[in-house]
């Protein structure tokens, strides 16, 4: 191993995905030097989503290869801060990106903007329902942007992903079309929404039939041919299934790699490295201000690369981690409740119900996409609260992105074996003639869940694995048992021949054996509040200014929706304070506390 | 650009223009203070940033950077394979090294070799130097050049390598001979009177310093282009030879496997970014494309447009009607009704995705393959290497995304892609000869042979043409076959 100082540059940007992306887009807009760094290998959809040797379950599902390894590095995880956690060293619950794109890469395409009560939850709770209605230890806040702030941004993410959707009101004006719980738009989505596949048509049927409000779910693959502002292209998709886990071949599903690599690439100003893993952010002596990252090349060397402008990008908890690692911030400790990084760590609250049609009806899962029909009737604050006592909420949708041939031979059906001819006869009737409907909840922020370094364990680069102590709540399990009871009017109207419910359970701790999502937010949240958010509005670190961190580790809870088109408009709006204000300034706090 | 490292993608349009403009300030700094300590040196003429900005531009219409760079190699300092009928020869290093490049030429040595032919040592360059059409090049356009090989270009100290041509074919003097018969003598390039200025410097761009012809127009026996320009009949840009298994089409008026069917603003979208709503660049074009048009100025891509639309018609074949769509496919497709067709189901599995039953693509991105002059080219090289091998659409400034097309041979078998191939050429209302057969796809995959159409024998499996004099008696091979560097870089 040796080491190695590079001559400095304005800007490093940790990670190559979504946001890494848009921040180094935008500052090599603004004519500074930006070196990004990526932890893993170059990625194309030339290489990786030829077609059709990249519809392969077996390599791109089963072994996983858009995703990080867990021998390099992984995390330690416990319920309880009684117990001692222990690495998660099979993917299964949640699967973090490698390589150039990231999670931006093997994401499904869900495009969601934030709700206006999503984004300053903690504010309207209490004002619809007081200050007691917070439960004990629940962290509830805002994030200190509003809706109105954030739409010009929402927008431009919008457009550069190519989201295809239906927009309830433009400008005020009502469409006719769309969630009459979206909050207005300055415009209508790029491209109209992806078609109903057949599941999420009789979907769309028996929620308006039980009274509910169906629209069709905001997705970012092009239900058309479209040219984003940069100029990158993306065909036209053809629900084909192969969006999540894989590079999509038809460049309809956006990524990093089709809506923003190319343009990013042109400017001269911009350098790619991959498999530099960045190991640690390097601060001056005064600790306030950051100089550079040192990260480990292919070949183990550890460089230096000096920079003005760090940009933490990376995945949500490698950016909890990488500050806890270089000390910028200071820790959360629950026990004191002092500190801000590795504080409100949260997931997604997702069960997932399985209904069989009659034989007559083949739902022909194999089809899918990131489109869909949803309803919002039972997210956020859409319906009183008050009686039920919990805080939060869940759309529910039906969200076909394909059912491939090992997931669904490996799909189990309650009360039949599992092998023999009874299985068979089985698993072929679930696949032609059953699927499945999400309820996607949000997940509220304790003073108990939360990561931080963990005391015993080390990754392959000998530094400290970062630790989750998580468990589900019960304000969670009330939500989300609340939300499914509601499907049963659905299920009904569909004339469902069976259904298996699924939801959470009173005393059954979080298990990370099992898929559930990659949604992980939270841990170094963005906030007005020095002492109970690790970021400022602009993502920038309270302690450290020349520091910003980019991600879903920002949003200081969990929301119903997706996390991506947040995390999109969340980078947009940083990096308009940063170009507009923090370079023209002396490159201090854009918010004094 | 291609030229970059592996991990290190650094974006370079017009860096190295850049870069060395600023080592060029240094260096004049360097030789005043080498003239104040009384020193003498080779290099201390004036030159203005200027023209060293005009020369990079004059390279780029020249497109140097293609043929003098080698795969993955450092720009200009040489080594591309250039295969020809009697062995491979090497581009060389043309940075102003003075030991390995051409740091030691006089301007009046540089415009010998540029538009003469003739090397510093007095020696003739192989013709797959374009030199005949580099000899109408303006005085003003190469001292410009030269300045900026002089001064814009970063030195490379990389020895050219020999040519791999063996006694006696490796003899030099014969070129001479060649260059005294099929050269013009230089002259710099005067329109005709009364032509329309802007089709006067189209013309000037095709002929001279583009020198589309090298790979556009038909070479004789003597290796030479049958026609420098349109006073040489429908011959000129008529379509050449495969260069690196990619045929180059024809450039004429040709409804069916010309650009008849173009209108200009295509002709400039194309040269522009490599896409249209009805074709998509690949091959040695893309190159073309990716390294040189894409950076003309719009008045200059327009010129060439109109120039070549401008170009008298040409006589189309006895026979041959214009292309008319025909729905019969798409229909037979759309009812999965494929039998009779042996190509049909694998265009449906593997084909279709992109292409479309209908054959007509995605504008921009999935070249539509009904009445698409590059799929009915008389040569079918060119489609079956892409089905063999794949493609990529070169990222331009003004399309940055590489939209790429799979190569299939480790997915489908000789036969199978044969099948595609004369599937596809005789669909939609295309109607070339399905005479593509699994030894042709099996040699362009194996041995990287052109499929031959044309010749005495040897790459064509057609025997009926023995005997018959053909102009170009040694095979489809017949011509300076640069390798391409986007084809290197493709899908798979």
């Amino acid at each position: 191993m040796t080491e190695k100082t590079l001559s400095p540059v304005d800007v490093v940007v940790v990670g190559s995905g979504w946001a890494g992306s848009i921040m180094a887009k935008e500052l090599c807009e603004a004519g500074l030097s930006v070196v990004m760094l990526e932890r893993r290998g170059r990625r194309s959809t030339a290489r990786d989503g030829a077609y059709p040797s990249s519809l392969d379950e077996l390599e791109g599902a089963v072994r996983y290869k858009l995703f990080q390894n867990p021998a390099d590095t992984t995390v330690t995880v416990r319920n309880r801060m009684d117990q001692e956690a222990v690495p998660y060293r099979r993917l299964a619950a949640f699967l973090p990106g490698a390589g150039v794109g990231g999670a931006g890469l093997h994401w499904t395409g869900v495009h969601f903007r934030a709700t206006p009560q999503d984004l300053r939850l903690r504010s309207h709770i209490v004002e619809r329902y007081g200050r007691a209605f917070i439960p004990e230890g629940m962290n509830l806040q805002d994030y200190g942007v509003t809706y109105e702030e954030l739409e010009p941004f929402f927008d431009r993410a919008e457009k550069v992903f190519g989201t295809s959707g239906e927009a309830y009101t433009v400008g005020g004006k009502a469409t006719g079309k769309g969630n009459i719980f979206a909050p207005d738009r300055s415009d209508d989505f790029p491209l109209p929404p992806l078609r109903d596949v057949y599941t999420a048509h009789l979907f769309r049927q028996a929620a308006a039939e039980a009274g509910y409000h169906p629209y069709a779910m905001p997705a970012a693959n092009a239900s058309q041919p479209y040219t984003n502002p940069y100029g990158a292209q993306m065909g036209p998709c053809n629900f084909c299934g192969y969006c999540s886990d894989y590079a999509c071949y038809m460049y309809a599903k956006a990524s990093p790699n089709v809506n923003i690599m190319p343009a990013l690439r042109r400017h001269e100003n911009f350098t790619l490295r991959s498999n530099a893993h960045v190991l640690k952010v390097l601060l001056d002596s005064t600790g306030r201000k950051a100089t550079g990252v040192v990260y480990q090349d292919a070949e183990g060397n550890h460089i230096t690369q000096p920079a003005g402008l760090v940009i933490l990008a990376a995945f949500q908890f490698h950016n909890v981690h990488l500050m806890l690692l270089s000390g910028i911030g200071k820790a959360y400790d629950p026990v004191s409740n002092t500190g801000t990084v590795g504080r409100n760590f949260t997931y997604q609250n997702i069960t997932n119900s399985t209904v069989w049609m009659p034989p007559t009806r083949s739902t022909d899962q194999f089809i899918g996409s990131a489109g869909g029909v949803a309803i919002d009737d039972f997210n956020c604050d859409n319906f009183d609260h008050g009686p039920h006592g919990f805080i939060g909420g869940s759309p529910l949708w039906v969200n076909q992105a394909g059912v491939k041939p090992i997931a669904g031979a490996k799909a189990t059906t309650p009360g039949v074996p599992r092998w023999g001819s009874a299985w068979k006869k089985a698993a072929i009737d679930t696949y032609r003639h059953s699927f499945t409907i999400n309820a996607q909840g949000s997940n509220m922020a304790y003073r108990d869940v939360y990561l931080d370094l963990d005391p015993t364990w080390r990754t392959s680069y000998g530094q400290p694995m970062l630790r989750m102590t998580f468990d589900w709540k019960d304000n969670d399990i009330r939500m989300n048992r609340y939300v499914i009871g509601h499907l049963e009017g659905i299920v009904k109207a569909l004339g469902a021949r069976d259904v298996q419910y699924g939801m959470r359970e009173e005393g059954k701790p979080f298990d990370v054996r099992a898929y559930q999502t990659t949604h992980l937010c939270g841990g170094a949240v963005m906030g007005e509040d020095p002492k109970t958010s690790a970021l400022n509005r602009y993502l920038q670190s309270w302690d450290v200014p020349n520091v910003f961190v980019v991600g879903a580790n920002a949003f200081p809870q969990g929301m119903g929706y997706n996390p991506t088109g947040l995390v999109a408009a969340l980078a947009y709006w940083s990096a308009y304070h940063i170009r507009t204000q923090w370079l023209k300034g002396n490159g201090g706090p854009l918010v004094t506390p | 650009m291609v030229l970059q490292s592996h991990d290190v993608i650094r974006h370079t349009s017009d860096t190295v223009v850049k870069t060395m403009i600023k080592g060029l300030k240094t260096a004049l700094g360097a030789v005043t203070v080498g003239l104040l300590a009384g020193t003498t040196l080779a290099h201390a003429q004036s030159t203005d940033d200027e023209l060293v900005k005009k020369g990079a531009y004059v390279a780029r219409l020249g497109d140097c950077v293609a043929c003098h760079t080698a795969l993955h190699g450092q720009v200009y300092a040489g080594g591309l394979s250039i295969q020809t009928p009697i062995g491979t020869i090497y581009s060389t290093n043309i940075t102003p090294d003075p030991t390995n490049g051409i740091g030691s030429y006089t301007f009046e040595e540089f415009d010998e070799a540029l538009r003469h032919g003739i090397r510093k040592d007095g020696s003739t360059l192989y013709p797959a130097m374009p030199y005949p059409s580099f000899a109408r090049m303006t005085q003003d356009d190469m001292k410009a050049l030269y300045a900026y090989f002089m001064h814009g270009v970063k030195p490379v100290a990389q020895p050219n390598k020999a040519p791999g041509i063996s006694w006696p074919l490796s003899m030099r003097w014969p070129l001479a001979i060649w260059r005294s018969v099929f050269a013009p003598a230089p002259k710099a390039f005067v329109p005709a009177a009364g032509t329309d200025a802007e089709i006067a410097r189209g013309e000037y761009l095709v002929t001279g310093p583009g020198h589309c012809g090298a790979c556009h127009t038909p070479r004789g026996f003597g290796m030479q282009e049958k026609a420098l320009d349109a006073s040489g009949g429908p011959v000129f840009l008529a379509g050449g030879a495969p260069i690196d298994n990619w045929v180059a089409p024809s450039l004429r008026n040709d409804p069916v496997e010309g650009i008849g069917s173009w209108p200009e603003e295509e002709v400039y979208q194309f040269l522009k970014s490599g896409r249209t709503d009805h074709a998509a660049v690949f091959g040695g074009m893309a190159d073309v494309v990716g390294w040189s048009t894409q950076y003309f100025t719009d008045a200059d891509l327009h010129a060439m447009a109109k120039y070549l639309k401008a170009l008298p018609p040409v006589p189309v074949p006895p026979g041959r009607s214009a292309y008319t769509y025909d729905a019969s496919t798409a229909q037979a497709l759309d009812s999965n009704n494929t039998s009779g067709a042996p190509g049909a189901s694998v265009y449906v599995e593997q084909c279709a995705i992109c292409h479309r039953n209908d054959g007509g693509g995605v504008a921009r991105m999935f070249p539509p393959l009904a009445g698409n002059p590059v799929v009915v080219s008389a040569d079918p090289t060119s489609i079956a290497h892409i089905i063999v091998a794949g493609a990529v659409l070169p990222p331009t400034n003004w399309a940055p995304s590489a939209v790429a097309m799979p190569g299939y041979k480790s997915v489908l078998s000789d036969q199978q892609m044969a099948d595609v191939v004369n599937f596809i050429r005789t669909s939609w209302g295309n109607k070339a000869p399905a005479n593509v057969t699994a030894a042709d796809i099996q040699k362009l995959r194996v041995d990287h042979a052109p499929i031959s159409t044309a010749s005495w024998g040897f790459g064509s499996a057609d025997a009926a043409t023995w005997g018959v004099y053909h102009p170009q008696p040694y095979g489809a091979g017949w011509t300076f076959s640069p390798q391409t560097h986007t084809g290197e870089d493709a899908a798979q």
